[in-house]
């Protein structure tokens, strides 16, 4: 009986091969969708996943501000480097800290300028962000400790401000401050975020607070743990260190935050998840929409075909095998549009992972509940114009021009 | 049952729609056909003899009456028991061929036999030995687009005869078509009732088609008004 109809229904379609096409369509463009934005959203969230791994579980950031919401924090005094200091001291366990400030700043050299930013801290900072010197030289305890005008620069600032001319001792300007390039970082490409991660100037934290600052804050600390030992604890031994050492009393929340980076990339990935879904809920939709945009055909088709389907019932069709008839018309559709859809949407995953650099993640589940939802599709919007059709009365049918 | 006849209409009424509306179409026809007799069925339009044509194709139901084919009363049967009967006994001939658009003839013919569950291995053979008997070999392959009226109707006669039927019901196969085609068909009709002994019972305007039956019965407005033999051959 199903085989039957299966065979009344691929000739039928076969009959109309365009506009079979053109009815899969809106099924083909579902799910191609719904199977793309997922596959890029995996992808997207397996690289953000992978890149904070690669920084290191055992990097902590410390900013200052009362803990609100993932990536909110209220207004709190900054730190200070003697804070810095203290936990470098007064912590076991630790690798190094680094005190870090930052803002924008102007550029110049010669007559190019660059907008990037200034980060002052200490020679610590390399350690802690694995940043390695290609060129020349980072500053040393000396430099850090008179605050003298030297920086070590990214590769982007590097051709933005110098093209083909070696760097290394040249002087550039950063608003009023005149320094000496004596570094060049190795590339290190964009992050996760999609920041360039080679467009910064680093200066001993010294000079960057007297002379483009013009005060004592650091707004952030990262601290990086020996392998091997429970950041969770370090966490602790940090809070309570700072809680003391900003004087807060036993019923004041901290106003500052002792983030680990399994939180950063769970704060991060829980976004791009959250995205993906979103993303493949509108997705669906549009599934939706070819659903009933083969119903739409399918009434149309009852209708045109309606002296056909008196002639099958005269010729003795019963009901239920025109019902299965076009049913089956309708499930075949949709799903043959699935089937095309996930082929297409495989192939474009493949090519636009590529170009935006995310790793392909083959979805099983995905491609398997876009493949039922899409022939399920075909029943639920195919049962109603089957029905019609298999009701008609074979009289009235016959007569009908 | 005692009767020899395979169909047999019994004080057979028609009325469409109720109270002031309704319409008689048929009002009391008598009639009994054998097996292997050839009828012409004449008569204006709304004389009753589309009607009466629907209901001995199992299509439709008497209001009042009985109708008994090969015994069996059809008025007492469901949708899906007619349409077995018209599946396993009854062929259908339509003025309009009525042929699938864009299918060969082959797929055409053989569409019945689909219904009947038949496997390809056993009804490609018999689809292609019904297109023979109309002389249609070597058009197998061709669409209804692509084949004339008269073909058409051919191919809708091989779809009929497929079967094998008992009784082939011809709705004026030959109203589409011109008189040298008609004569054609006509003679085809003629030969399966002949040599196969399939009963026919075909509905005509022109009297030129219906001299090829053996009986001529006409209606006029619901009842059977003459019903005579043709001595003709």
């Amino acid at each position: 009986m199903l085989g039957n109809a299966l065979l009344l229904a691929l000739r039928e379609l076969r009959r109309n091969v365009m506009r079979s096409f053109l009815t899969m369509l809106g099924i083909i463009i579902g799910v191609g969708a719904v199977i793309i934005l997922v596959t890029l959203g995996n992808g997207a969230t397996q690289q953000v996943t992978e890149q904070i791994a690669s920084l290191g579980s055992n990097l902590l950031m410390v900013t200052p501000g009362k803990r609100m919401g993932p990536g909110q924090s209220s207004a709190a005094p900054s730190f200070k480097l003697a804070d810095a200091e203290a936990i470098a001291r007064e912590t076991s366990s630790l690798k190094t800290v680094a005190p870090v400030s930052s803002r924008g700043v102007t550029a110049i050299y010669a007559n190019e300028n660059w907008s990037t930013s200034v980060t002052g801290s200490t020679e610590e900072y390399f350690t802690v962000g694995n940043r390695h010197i290609k060129k020349g030289r980072m500053f040393t305890a000396s430099d850090a400790r008179l605050g003298t005008a030297v920086c070590v620069i990214g590769e982007t600032v590097r051709a933005k401000l110098f093209d083909r001319q070696g760097p290394i001792g040249q002087h550039i300007r950063l608003n009023k401050l005149s320094c000496e390039v004596i570094g060049l970082l190795e590339s290190k490409g964009q992050s996760t975020m999609g920041t360039d991660q080679d467009d910064l100037i680093i200066v001993p934290l010294r000079t960057f607070q007297r002379r483009i600052a013009g005060n004592e804050d650091v707004s952030m600390i990262q601290v990086s743990v020996k392998d091997g030992y429970s950041t969770e604890r370090v966490k602790q031994e940090i809070g309570r260190l700072l809680r003391t050492r900003r004087h807060l009393s036993a019923n004041e929340d901290d106003n500052f935050n002792v983030m680990d980076m399994k939180e950063i990339a769970n704060m991060l990935s829980g976004t791009t998840r959250m995205m993906t879904g979103l993303l493949g809920a509108v997705a669906a939709v549009s599934l939706l929409v070819g659903g009933i945009g083969i119903m739409n055909i399918m009434l149309v088709s009852v209708t045109e075909r309606t002296r056909e389907i008196g002639t099958r019932l005269a010729i003795g069709a019963l009901e239920r095998e025109v019902l299965l008839q076009f049913l089956v018309e309708a499930v075949v559709l949709s799903s043959f549009g699935g089937i095309i859809g996930i082929v297409f949407a495989l192939v474009a995953s493949v090519g636009l992972t590529g170009i935006m650099k995310v790793p392909f993640v083959f979805n099983m589940p995905i491609v398997l509940i876009a493949f039922l939802f899409s022939a399920a599709v075909g029943v639920i919007f195919g049962y109603f114009p089957a029905r019609k059709a298999a009701r008609l009365d074979p009289i009235e049918a016959l007569r009908y021009e | 049952m005692m009767n020899t006849s395979l169909i047999e209409l019994r004080g057979v009424t028609k009325t469409y729609g109720t109270g002031t509306a309704a319409m008689q179409a048929l009002r009391g026809v008598d009639l009994c056909i054998a097996q292997g007799e050839f009828v012409a069925v004449m008569g204006a339009s709304g004389s009753g003899k589309s009607t009466c044509m629907n209901i001995l194709g199992c299509l439709d139901t008497p209001t009042t009456g009985i109708y008994h084919f090969q015994g069996v009363e059809v008025g007492t049967l469901t949708r899906n028991q007619r349409a077995l009967l018209r599946r396993h006994y009854l062929g259908f001939v339509f003025q309009g061929f009525n042929l699938l658009n864009r299918t060969s003839a082959l797929e055409n013919v053989e569409l019945p036999l689909i219904y009947r569950h038949f496997s390809p291995a056993t009804r490609h053979p018999q689809a292609r030995r019904a297109l023979a008997q109309v002389g249609l070999t070597g058009w197998e392959h061709h669409t209804p687009g692509e084949l004339s009226g008269g073909q058409q109707q051919r191919v809708a006669i091989a779809r009929a005869i497929v079967t094998q039927p008992i009784v082939l019901l011809a709705d004026e196969p030959t109203g589409n078509l011109d008189s040298a085609r008609s004569i054609e068909v006509m003679e085809l009709l003629t030969s399966f009732n002949r040599d196969q002994g399939i009963t026919i019972v075909m509905v005509t305007h022109e009297p030129d088609m219906a001299a090829f039956a053996k009986r001529v019965v006409h209606f006029r407005d619901g009842l059977i008004e003459k019903d005579h033999h043709n001595h003709v051959g």
